[in-house]
């Protein structure tokens, strides 16, 4: 079965653990600055949003790639950088519609999200349970449960 | 290692900027933060020195575990000499500025000097600059951190900043950062405002790497995080209702000061509690809370996001205040509500808010309000004076003098000497409710015993951040002590305060505290940082700060008739509630404590005690 990242921004409290955790996983180093997930802060409106890579079936960083240095983990359906065939064109990095491939000007690739090969580091760091790791075919499940719990299923006797 | 080993000092009247090696022999006997900044303030400067002179030095320190996953590890500390209290000051902010110091690879920065101009800090990573403030000042602290982003293009910049308050040296005025974060008690930010800096501005990119035992570490943080979620306050309490879980609990056992100490139950604090924020408003049909928020690295979450009812008196033509903001926190709900009599929770959040934008503590700006209105009913203050009627409980008069305070209008300008002088200036310094001139926070020691002897002997002034033993003596952590009496609270006081330097010199939250002990912040210590860091030395390491501050205090001219409260709490007994009949028995506990502490009868420690200490 494969999964996906399933993010549901109202948990979110802005601590920043997954980040953390994320760019230490990729870099060994704890350093949001690298992090593949990013926590956006509305404050104005008082919401938090994690971000990162949604894993598009038909990717527009890699069909649009040059070196066909993204390809696809057919495990866990992760759209991953190999950073060795990476040339730093970051063709990617405009092709992508929703920003989530970026580049790093210190080693000269670009970075996206790879689900931690089936085990992504940020999911386990969140302390709210914001960011969880679900049946890709059912990301939608836990809305369908919150609208059933609602529906009126008192019996209507006339 | 924990530390970068690096510290950026600046010297402001030069325009330098310089990095040196960190001292890692005070590292090892100091840890970082509170402990290691003050050790380098206690060797900088005379302890004489006027706090707003250019000899005055401000330190902002972060921890070993700052920057890391250790729960609530985002901490950071401004060390000084307090404008406010002549005493040593360690205000502790949480936010994102502190990890984000740690991320550009600096352990600490050392201000020194004053700029013949508006400065503020840029730093890079390594690089490191003084630029021109000129259109930073005059501006709030909101402005700040949006003009220094847009200028420099860059959203990710962390921002600490002084606003109106910090410029024009309010006494009780803070450093703000991440919005509605704040290095808030003692005047740090009236420091900061006396050296000419508006604004310390940080991007970091190159993250911590030197953690000693990374496996263990992350062992270490994962169990300890698992304490906090499991705990009824830090997993359930302060995330649902924040440190606002108080406001009920502390008014029934008869310890929320009220109307400046003249009553220690409120009889509207139901209308400014916690439970209050949650409830739908009649005017718009929403709660005033928002959401709880974290800050950096924390999995409690014990932050209030707020929006204020639209059709207030005090913003219904300003919609800059309609979007969500920080607050309230317990201690500004009391100092802003109970403190003066007022429990519109709406006029509340506006003056929170306006000592958010321009950099003020609410807690010594509320209680000095509470003692102006109580100079103002015993006939001392008039209309004239104060330009307004102030009777308790007047929610418009707390709103305008907000923007008073804040402005340097009028009145305000007295307001923000802070109630110590305001009130000796009016012949009344026994009204005042504050130690070493600090503002007591909104615990009244008549009702909980152990908190008149943490406020007479805070090395910072009248806190309940250095020896919260209200955990104890109200919500049994560790342990259940009875509130209303002195048994014991000297031995729980001096524990409390070394433990707390402890918790205060890694860099992670006092709030932990409610679910941990020493025991749980040992071993991500002993992970994270090169060395030995037992239990036994993480003791001595907390009683060797406390001695350092003391010694230092000491120097500074204090002496234990300093270490008293004001008449009020020693001679006038709580008038309800189950502390109905008591004073606070401060001159019984003192001596114990001394003892206790291994000090003399005049509160000066003694040679042995020094020399255990390596001091």
């Amino acid at each position: 079965m494969q999964k996906s990242l399933h993010i549901d921004p109202a948990k979110c409290t802005g601590c920043l653990q997954c980040e953390m955790a994320c760019s230490y996983e990729h870099t060994g180093v704890i350093n949001p600055a690298k992090s593949r997930i990013k926590v956006f802060n509305f404050e104005h409106e008082g919401r938090k949003v994690p971000y990162t890579c949604t894993q598009c079936a038909d990717a527009w960083c890699m069909n649009a790639c040059p070196v066909e240095a993204i390809v696809i983990d057919a495990a866990t359906g992760a759209k991953i950088v190999k950073e060795a065939t990476c040339v730093g064109c970051k063709v990617c990095t405009i092709a992508c519609p929703f920003g989530t491939v970026n580049y790093m000007a210190d080693v000269g690739k670009v970075q996206k999200c790879d689900l931690c090969a089936g085990d992504p580091k940020c999911v386990s760091a969140c302390p709210t349970g914001a960011i969880t790791y679900v049946d890709a075919d059912w990301t939608g499940l836990d809305r369908m449960r919150a609208w059933a719990a609602k529906a009126n299923t008192a019996s209507v006797s006339a | 290692m924990g530390w970068n080993r690096k510290v950026l000092r600046v010297n402001l009247t030069a325009g330098t900027c310089a990095p040196e090696a960190l001292n890692m022999a005070w590292a090892n006997d100091y840890l970082g933060s509170r402990g290691l900044a003050s050790k380098y303030l206690v060797e900088e400067i005379d302890p004489k020195v006027d706090p707003l002179s250019p000899e005055n030095k401000m330190i902002m320190a972060t921890g070993p575990l700052t920057g890391t996953m250790a729960s609530t590890g985002g901490r950071y500390t401004v060390v000084t000499k307090g404008a406010l209290t002549n005493a040593i000051a360690c205000s502790n902010s949480g936010g994102y500025f502190g990890a984000e110091m740690k991320f550009a690879g600096w352990d600490m920065i050392i201000f020194e000097g004053k700029s013949p101009k508006p400065v503020y800090l840029y730093l890079e990573n390594d690089k490191a600059e003084l630029r021109c403030a000129a259109h930073l000042w005059g501006k709030t602290c909101w402005e700040t951190e949006e003009t220094i982003k847009a200028s420099h293009q860059d959203p990710q910049i962390k921002v600490s900043s002084i606003g109106a308050a910090g410029e024009n040296q309010v006494l009780f005025a803070c450093i703000v950062n991440d919005l509605h974060r704040a290095a808030g008690r003692s005047g740090v930010g009236a420091v900061m405002g006396s050296k000419n800096l508006k604004a310390v501005a940080i991007r970091g990119t190159q993250g911590v790497s030197g953690i000693k035992d990374f496996p263990a570490f992350l062992q270490a943080t994962q169990a300890a995080k698992k304490v906090l979620a499991d705990n009824a306050v830090t997993g359930q309490g302060l995330p649902k209702y924040g440190t606002q879980v108080l406001m009920n609990v502390i008014n029934e056992i008869g310890a929320l000061p009220t109307r400046n100490h003249r009553d220690v139950q409120f009889e509207e604090a139901g209308k400014i509690s916690a439970e209050a924020m949650h409830e739908k408003r009649p005017t718009d049909g929403k709660a005033h809370l928002v959401t709880n928020a974290a800050c950096f690295g924390c999995t409690i979450a014990c932050g209030r996001i707020s929006k204020i009812d639209e059709t207030h008196f005090s913003v219904k033509n300003s919609p800059k205040y309609w979007g969500a903001s920080g607050g309230l926190e317990y201690e500004a709900a009391w100092a802003l509500g109970a403190a003066n009599g007022v429990g519109d929770l709406e006029a509340l959040q506006y003056a929170n808010m306006l000592c958010n934008e321009h950099g003020m503590d609410p807690i010594s700006f509320g209680a000095t309000v509470g003692a102006a209105m109580e100079l103002y009913d015993l006939g001392i203050l008039s209309k004239e004076q104060i330009g307004l009627e102030a009777q308790f409980g007047s929610a418009e008069a707390l709103c305008k003098l907000v923007e008073m305070t804040a402005h340097g209008e009028g009145f305000g300008k007295e307001l923000g000497m802070g109630s110590a002088r305001m009130c000796a200036k009016y012949g009344k310094p026994e009204l005042s409710m504050s130690v070493k001139s600090q503002e007591f926070p909104a615990y009244d020691s008549r009702g909980i015993q152990g908190m008149g002897l943490t406020y007479a002997t805070s090395n910072r002034g009248a806190c309940h951040l250095r020896s919260y033993t209200v955990a104890s003596e109200v919500l049994g952590i560790p342990v259940k002590t009875d509130p209303l009496t002195t048994d014991g609270k000297p031995e729980l006081v001096k524990a409390f305060q070394d433990a707390t330097s402890v918790f205060d010199a890694a860099g992670i939250c006092i709030f932990t505290s409610f679910a941990w002990t020493l025991a749980d912040v040992q071993p991500q210590v002993q992970a994270a940082c090169e060395g030995d860091w037992s239990m036994e030395k993480l003791n001595e390491v907390g009683e060797r700060i406390w001695n350092m501050e003391r010694q230092f205090n000491l120097a500074a001219g204090f002496t234990a008739a300093d270490d008293d409260l004001p008449p009020r709490l020693k001679n006038e007994p709580a008038k309800t509630g189950p502390a109905k009949g008591l004073v606070n028995g401060i001159e019984k506990m003192r001596p114990e404590y001394y003892k206790v502490r291994g000090w003399d009868a005049n509160g000066v420690p003694e040679r042995a005690t020094l020399e255990r200490l390596g001091l």
